[in-house]
């Protein structure tokens, strides 16, 4: 990039599409009003074409920034059209009684910064004490309008006395497996054979559970054989004797 | 023997006996017309009692001494107890002050109610941080807008003039006192402005 290529920058704007170069002379020739041309955006232009470029060009940025500067000022001028004078060359004599001023008055201040720290150090053995703020006063709660009947019944609700437990797994009783052992002898000593599910289908399921215990039983002793044709079928038990 | 002394006791006595108690519960100094309010007396009477207590609190007599500070009375340690004081209790708010927050709290004492762009034109530095800075310790506090929407103005507080010992602002000194007018500055600026132009 170098010098003329900072005029040919590409812009898009809202206000204003084409070289940089063209804008400059539009704007002085009053035909591009500059208050509406946004600076930032000529300015990130000119970044993303100084990115592309692997080294900077100081000669093209020392000249994009003097035209920023003469762009700036010439945009303030716009935008305070009422202190126009203000942007006017100031006699010399004028603009050095103004800046005396304004460095005196601000001699004063540094002088009277300096009055406050030495009186802050000449100070510095009063101790007094710092309260914090006076406590406001605790706002009053309103309450919603209360029905205390309402509220009672509410309460009692809750004080009802809760469900006794149900202890009526503790009552299971369960009958000797000798009582079924007994029984099924019998059954096989006087018909060599039963149908397990008949013989237990009258009983609790508690009691079939032992019955069923007392058939393992006997079949572990080697005193019955079992049978069934097939899963969840009636078992068959025969006398092994 | 108590007795006795009820019979001869001053009303003035009972009064600084009350302004006395004022005084330990207050928080911040408190002016003759809050004194004489909350004691239901008479502000003449206050300023004389005031007076009695100032003769029994002062330095050398007392470990507490009663000051006319803030546009107030309050009472504060003695000075020969400020080593003590010191191992007991922090002073946050007049520790560490920079020079930017000094030249910041002269400018808002000398010419408050004012802007920070105003304190900014005249240090010639933004003055935002000083300015935050100043109104957290309490030193400063807003005092409205300079107009509809316009900019936060401060001022300095009564704490301020109690860390800095003043009885008010009026006692500050007068600024065309601390440093010269614009007449040599002028004088240089030129001189160098001829150097510039040769």
């Amino acid at each position: 990039m170098n010098a003329v290529a900072v005029r040919d920058l590409d812009l898009d704007l809202d206000a204003f599409e084409g070289p940089f170069d063209l804008l400059l002379t539009l704007v002085l020739k009053d035909e591009v009003e500059l208050a509406d041309v946004e600076v930032a955006g000529v300015v990130l232009a000119f970044v993303e074409r100084l990115a592309e470029r692997a080294s900077p060009d100081l000669e093209a940025c020392g000249e994009f920034l003097v035209l920023m500067a003469a762009l700036l000022e010439l945009k303030a001028r716009g935008l305070f059209p009422d202190e126009e004078l203000a942007f006017d060359d100031l006699d010399p004599e004028e603009a050095v009684g103004e800046l005396a001023e304004r460095l005196a008055l601000y001699r004063r201040f540094k002088a009277a910064a300096g009055w406050l720290e030495e009186r802050l150090a000449g100070e510095s053995d009063r101790y007094f004490r710092l309260g914090p703020a006076p406590l406001a006063p605790e706002p009053e709660r309103r309450l919603a309008p209360q029905d205390p009947a309402g509220l009672a019944s509410a309460l009692r609700l809750l004080a009802a006395e809760p469900p006794a437990p149900s202890l009526n797994h503790l009552e299971l009783r369960f009958p000797p497996v000798s009582l079924f052992l007994d029984r099924f002898r019998a059954v096989l000593s006087r018909h060599r054979q039963f149908v397990f599910d008949r013989e237990v289908d009258s009983l609790s399921r508690v009691e079939q559970a032992v019955a069923f215990l007392a058939l393992l039983e006997l079949r572990k002793t080697g005193e019955i054989k079992l049978g069934q044709p097939a899963s969840f079928e009636p078992i068959t038990v025969w006398s092994a004797a | 023997m108590t007795g006795a002394l009820r019979l001869v006791e001053n009303p003035v006595d009972r009064l600084a006996r009350t302004l006395e108690a004022l005084l330990v519960i207050a928080s911040s100094p408190l002016s003759i017309e809050e004194l004489a309010s909350a004691s239901e007396d008479e502000t003449e009477r206050v300023e004389t009692a005031l007076g009695l207590i100032a003769s029994r609190y002062r330095e050398g007599r007392s470990g507490i001494v009663l000051e006319h500070v803030a546009g107030g009375y309050a009472f504060r340690a003695a000075r020969e107890a400020a080593e003590a004081c010191a191992r007991l209790v922090e002073r946050p708010v007049q520790r560490g002050l920079s020079q930017a927050a000094l030249e910041t709290l002269a400018v808002v004492a000398y010419l408050g109610p004012v802007s920070r762009p105003e304190i900014a034109r005249i240090r010639g530095v933004a003055a935002d941080s000083a300015v935050a800075g100043l109104v957290e310790r309490g030193l400063i506090a807003e005092a409205g807008r300079e107009s509809d929407g316009g900019a936060v103005r401060y001022r300095a507080t009564p704490l301020f003039e109690r860390v800095f010992g003043l009885s008010s602002l009026s006692e500050l000194p007068r600024l065309d006192d601390l440093a010269e007018g614009s007449e040599d500055l002028r004088t240089r600026l030129e001189e160098v402005a001829g150097r510039r132009g040769a």
